[in-house]
């Protein structure tokens, strides 16, 4: 008898995000599935759009992170008219970007993923979460953690006038520039905020490597997957979140291609299924070969440990310092295990902290050229950025007066689609044995997803709570028979 | 007496109406402390069926953001308001359609057509389609229905208030919790903000002329925005006129025009004709071909002044084919 395992996670990719596993005859896992049931339509109703709106309207995708469509979409302008933003500009673009970058990674490694962790895997369910995290750092460095990422979205608020979907962005440059009342503050919240990257990286040699479990559990083979994996590079070959080509390392961490974002659609092609709205990239160059890992599938990995292993350095020394710490223990470049998304997490966060603080020590940020005006007739461009959950491309075409006739768009969580199906299934296939369902299966599915930071956990992360995660074993006749939650109380 | 029972719920959004009400920290805590929440799928574990297991109209109050564009939605809908005393679409796609609603210039089949056809990536020689009901080697999956048309809540269930935004401002949602909290309700159907227009609240009034007279407009990116002018009088549209206040002109403090995410005053039935009356007030030509070249230089005038309010306007959507 076919027994089905639904996990509704209720909570958002574009909505929302839903798991299948079928377990066969023996009770072992036959398949899982991961299941996007919502589409919005937003490559189509870019269609018409006057292509100057798609720093506005694209960051609709995402409520949280909506600074990375805006500035996805500002880059695609600047390539759309062939225009270079003065370098005021760009200072000013990059230190919205960093912060951004800083204060999404921070949310995520206090509010989702790092609980399991400084907290423990095994704690209890209600103990994992923000406030386990405070118990166990304490109040003063709890609150530090509420208090930076205000701060740092302050920088965002000001510059692009609001947080929650920014309005900054134009091609040639951005709208407003610093005052010398916002240099003092924002310089100071820099180096605060190094200081407190530092201290994360303190936090999770404490806490998490000096524990013989949890080591064990990320170098385990059970959050493990060879793939390949891309991000963006500057000119050195270092991490870049605003900028660069896109370098894509094969699993042996050999470089396998670099190019400019507008040879994007020679290198990556998306594969469609007819069970989900969501659907599968994977590198052309190799093919689509299934949810398979190694170096024979297409399937190619994005954000932070993916970024990462696609370079060759950090672009910043205490960053760089931390990074070579991550490989030195994990045994070398690339790292395959899925659940070093976290500690790669906080490497990044460093970098965007010091990145804040040269931006601010540069004097040219303080210019009064923020703008050039385009004069350019448009045709087609595409930018990409670095979102914190991955590769962002935005990719439009136009008539002569600057008209969208089609717009491209693939988002981070969709280039991690295939990882995030592959982790769940091996995930489920290590714990579900002989039709036993157990308990851990929970936190065990929910962390290998959870590495990811995928875009459905994105609204979850800022709340002190555990992703809702809801199992329920049917039989085919779709009876319940089995519920089990993880939510135990706030 | 025991604390109201509230809902707060998602359908068509992108979850920027949740990072809003996050964003209160603390103050949220204590609306918290007030109430007791029975469905909140950003924060707490819960199943349909215990919502289904409550008595009708037990819920005092269910904020729902987003707009209604799948079955899985407009059941949701249905389900909150029948189980809820006061129904409030939160945030502009809900009171609006919101930018997902700009989907109504087209439909289904042009949105699948775009994501499984055309676009430059889409590897799919068998022209796959996401379906209802896929049966697969082990069983069955099933995605909800993707309607042809986006609809504001107000389309599919009856709403008592608006908390308009995109995404509502922190003052405005602790001030619309608050009363109705404490039960101090303005009339049935209102939006929750002050009911003037954003040029009567906007810092740049001081400097607009006391008639503004245009003879051609200007793209933002087209020219340099002055930070302290008048957007329309610099022949930038803005969407002020035809939008209501109270946002705190967050987008203008950025200098960068309205684009009308709070909808229209009360007085208002249709946004985007609100503005083109407006406009044409202020266009000052008299020469036939001089206002052509102006007509051209703004090539999607719908997709402007409907940007959030397409699916709530007077046009709704695209004539649908009459075979469907």
């Amino acid at each position: 008898m076919t027994k089905r395992i639904t996990i509704d996670p209720i909570t958002r990719l574009e909505g929302h995000g839903k798991i299948e596993i079928f377990l066969d005859d023996k009770g072992d896992v036959a398949n899982a599935y991961f299941q996007v049931p919502e589409l919005r339509g937003f490559e189509k109703f870019s269609e018409g759009r006057m292509c100057e709106e798609m720093p506005r309207i694209t960051p609709k995708i995402c409520g949280v992170c909506p600074t990375a469509h805006h500035m996805a979409a500002t880059k695609t302008l600047d390539d759309l008219y062939r225009v270079t933003p003065p370098r005021t500009a760009v200072l000013i673009r990059r230190l919205i970007y960093n912060a951004f970058m800083f204060e999404d990674h921070a949310l995520h490694f206090y509010f989702l993923g790092g609980p399991d962790f400084v907290v423990g895997p095994d704690a209890p369910a209600s103990e994992r979460n923000v406030l386990g995290v405070i118990a166990k750092v304490g109040l003063e460095n709890g609150g530090q953690v509420i208090d930076i990422r205000k701060r740092v979205r302050n920088i965002i608020t000001t510059l692009g006038g609001r947080v929650i979907h920014p309005v900054c962005g134009l091609p040639g440059g951005v709208s407003r520039g610093l005052t010398e009342e916002n240099l003092e503050e924002f310089r100071k919240t820099a180096r605060d905020a190094v200081d407190f990257a530092q201290f994360s990286l303190q936090l999770l040699e404490d806490v998490v490597l000096k524990n013989e479990t949890y080591v064990g559990l990320i170098t385990g083979d059970i959050y493990r997957h060879e793939t390949y994996y891309a991000g963006l590079v500057d000119d050195d070959d270092r991490v870049d979140f605003y900028d660069g080509d896109v370098r894509v390392v094969d699993p042996s961490g050999k470089e396998f291609v670099k190019f400019a974002p507008r040879e994007y659609t020679e290198h990556i092609a998306e594969h469609v299924e007819p069970w989900s709205y969501v659907k599968f990239p994977y590198l052309k160059a190799v093919g689509w070969k299934g949810f398979v890992d190694g170096p024979k599938s297409g399937v190619f990995r994005v954000a932070p440990l993916a970024r990462l292993n696609a370079s060759e350095a950090m672009a910043t020394p205490l960053a760089q310092a931390a990074r070579e710490k991550m490989y030195s223990t994990l045994g070398g470049r690339p790292a395959h295990n899925t659940l070093a998304y976290h500690w790669a997490r906080l490497v990044e966060l460093d970098q965007a902290a010091e990145a804040m603080v040269e931006l601010l020590d540069d004097p040219d940020i303080m210019g009064d050229d923020i703008r050039t005006l385009p004069t350019e007739i448009p045709t087609e461009g595409v930018g990409i950025v670095e979102a914190p959950r991955g590769t962002l491309i935005h990719h439009y075409t136009t008539d002569e007066r600057g008209v969208i006739t089609q717009a491209n768009l693939i988002v981070a969580t969709v280039n991690n689609a295939p990882g995030i199906c592959m982790s769940i299934e091996r995930a489920a296939r290590g714990l579900i044995k002989g039709g036993n369902v157990s308990e851990g299966l929970l936190n065990m599915v929910e962390m290998a997803f959870r590495a990811y930071d995928p875009c459905f956990a994105c609204a979850t992360h800022s709340l002190p709570g555990q992703m809702p995660l809801v199992v329920e074993v049917k039989d085919p006749d779709g009876e319940v028979i089995e519920r089990m939650s993880q939510f135990v109380g706030t | 007496m025991p604390k109201p029972k509230v809902a707060f719920y998602w359908n068509a959004s992108c979850g920027g109406c949740e990072e809003a009400v996050v964003d209160l920290a603390e103050d949220i805590l204590k609306v918290a402390d007030a109430v007791d929440f029975v469905l909140w799928p950003v924060a707490m574990d819960f199943k349909k069926k215990d919502v289904e297991a409550l008595d009708d109209g037990e819920i005092a109050v269910s904020f729902i953001n987003g707009a209604v564009r799948t079955s899985e939605q407009e059941e949701w809908a249905r389900l909150l308001r029948r189980k809820s005393g006061l129904v409030v679409a939160f945030g502009s796609c809900a009171h609006l359609g919101g930018i997902p609603g700009l989907a109504n210039f087209s439909d289904r089949q042009g949105v699948f057509d775009a994501a499984y056809g055309y676009l430059p990536t889409v590897d799919n020689p068998k022209n796959v389609r996401p379906q209802t009901k896929t049966k697969m080697p082990e069983g069955e999956l099933e995605l909800p229905e993707f309607y042809d048309t986006v609809y504001a809540l107000d389309q599919v269930v009856d709403v008592d208030y608006y908390v308009p935004g995109c995404a509502p401002p922190a003052d405005l949602i602790l001030e619309a919790v608050t009363a109705i909290l404490e039960g101090n309700l303005p009339e049935k159907g209102a939006v929750l903000s002050p009911p003037k227009s954003l040029c009567d609240e906007c810092a740049r009034n001081e400097t607009k002329p006391d008639k503004i007279e245009i003879e051609n407009l200007k793209r933002p990116h087209e020219t340099f925005m002055d930070p302290e002018k008048c957007f329309l009088a610099e022949g930038v549209i803005c969407m002020g006129p035809a939008t209501r206040s109270g946002c705190g002109e967050r987008c203008i403090n950025a200098n960068m025009p309205c684009r009308g995410c709070f909808g229209p005053t009360d007085e208002v039935r249709d946004q985007g004709a609100k503005f083109l009356s407006a406009l044409a007030s202020i266009i000052d030509i008299d020469d036939e071909d001089q206002m052509d070249r102006l007509l051209d230089s703004l090539p999607d005038p719908a997709g402007l002044f409907y940007m959030y309010s397409l699916p709530v306007s007077m046009l709704r959507r695209k004539a649908a084919d009459k075979a469907k």
